[in-house]
């Protein structure tokens, strides 16, 4: 009778097994397939998002390839290490474009790029991806409003500190009456980039610079 | 299998037995992706791919999976029929898969893959297990279709918005504008507005049942009960 019941299960194991190593063999083949055109995409649409807010012109290395990873910082938001993609003209530091994080949205966390012109101001801002309700605070992404673009140009002192508000407490960005709560947290998630911007600007750039860029970027500095 | 069989397996799964409004299985994904038709649409596809391919993979080998194996076996050749659609999307329709996101690998754990499974790719041959996935997709998508048209039509006035995402940026005029300079109702795109319209769809189907069957019957019979599978104070 035990040994019955021990060949049965014996069996059965055995049985999934041959199924499980069938499984995992067809997932092996697929990823193999599939993992090159994925890796493709991705990259296509980040180098879409890129373009929209860095404008063509202002960089011409491969934007996506030269990357630096940024530590989890209170002034990102962000609680794991993410790229920022780093754009030089003629080996020039000229662009950052760093992934924020606002933890204090409507509906949760709202994802966001932003690209920074070397000299602090701001090409542009979009939204990755947000949870805010539809049709009310959803205006940040620039699918539904023009409203993100108020930010391009804008920089630490311009306007200065108490300026990075939205209009109803005391600051110059607009907002949609019924909705400030998700505007109020894009832009303090942007005014916080803004000042690790300023605080790591050369350690951005020269973390992943060749030497003679490194050496280039302490010779503007000198 | 005869085109009786054929006409049956197709009928059931597309209208007798539909998943959507007489089952009422998987209504989880159902009612989180019907916003927008394309979504929708999508999603359904994405199932009823799944379900085909898993009857056709399930028949073959259904007498050689040990009776009390055959939940975890059937989990894992669906699991893995699941991502192998979802690193196809990925690949090839980047932005869909961005959208329906976490409902791809959810497919997984919709019931009604399971349920057709158990109840009928595990007891028939390939040809009918295939179709019977086959169509019990088919009445999902239109169900799916159907109720992501209303919602999107009452919530944004727009039919295929997000169409581009399927077909490429050429796709954008394709977008029809029911209501020109529409404000949206905010009710219809969120969860309760999926409740609602799931509730008319159903109510709507059975009426078109209980008429069927009083044409059937003449003018004298009564009325009977309809089989909606969703009428418990019939019991």
């Amino acid at each position: 009778m035990r040994r019955t019941i021990a060949k049965a299960s014996l069996l059965t194991a055995l049985n999934l097994l041959f199924f499980a190593l069938i499984g995992t063999a067809v997932l092996a083949i697929t990823y193999q397939l599939t993992h090159d055109p994925i890796a493709r995409s991705e990259e296509m649409e980040k180098l879409k998002l890129i373009a929209q807010i860095a404008p063509a012109g202002s960089y011409d290395n491969d934007i996506i390839k030269d990357t630096t990873e940024l530590e989890p910082d209170q002034l990102l938001g962000n609680d794991t290490a993410t790229p920022a993609y780093l754009g030089r003209l003629n080996g020039v530091p000229s662009m950052a474009v760093m992934q924020v994080i606002a933890p204090d949205g409507y509906g949760g966390k709202i994802h966001m790029v932003i690209a920074i012109r070397s000299d602090g101001r701001i090409a542009g801002v979009r939204v990755v991806s947000d949870k805010e309700t539809p049709g009310l605070g959803d205006y940040i992404e620039i699918a539904k409003s023009k409203w993100i673009n108020g930010f391009a140009g804008k920089a630490l002192d311009n306007p200065d500190a108490g300026g990075w508000k939205v209009k109803k407490d005391g600051g110059v960005f607009d907002y949609m009456a019924g909705a400030t709560i998700t505007p109020r947290a894009v832009v303090k998630a942007v005014h916080k980039a803004l000042q690790y911007y300023a605080l790591h600007r050369e350690i951005l750039f020269k973390a992943h610079a060749s030497t003679a860029q490194a050496e280039k970027v302490k010779g503007e500095q000198q | 299998m005869t085109s009786r069989e054929f006409k049956d397996i197709f009928y059931n799964g597309v209208w007798k037995q539909n998943t959507g409004v007489v089952q009422l299985l998987g209504l989880c994904p159902i009612l989180a992706v019907s916003s927008s038709v394309v979504n929708a649409v999508s999603l359904g596809l994405a199932t009823m791919l799944v379900m085909t391919l898993s009857g056709a993979a399930i028949a073959p080998i259904r007498q050689l999976v040990p009776n009390e194996a055959r939940i975890p076996v059937f989990i894992l050749i669906i699991a893995v029929l699941v991502t192998v659609v979802q690193f196809t999307m990925n690949a090839y329709m980047y932005k869909l898969y961005v959208v329906l996101g976490i409902f791809i690998p959810l497919i997984v754990t919709n019931c009604i893959v399971l349920a057709r499974i158990e109840s009928f790719a595990s007891k028939n041959p390939v040809l009918e297990s295939a179709l019977d996935g086959f169509a019990m997709g088919l009445g999902l998508t239109a169900v799916l279709a159907v109720l992501g048209g209303i919602r999107e039509i009452f919530g944004h006035g727009t039919l295929l918005s997000g169409i581009d995402m399927v077909f490429g940026e050429t796709a954008k005029s394709w977008v029809v504008t029911v209501v020109p300079d529409y404000h949206g109702f905010l009710l219809a795109i969120l969860p309760p507005g999926a409740f609602i319209t799931l509730g008319m769809l159903i109510a709507a189907k059975n009426w078109l049942n209980l008429r069927a069957e009083q044409n059937l019957k003449g003018a004298g019979a009564t009325i009977v009960p309809v089989d909606g599978g969703c009428s418990p104070a019939m019991h």
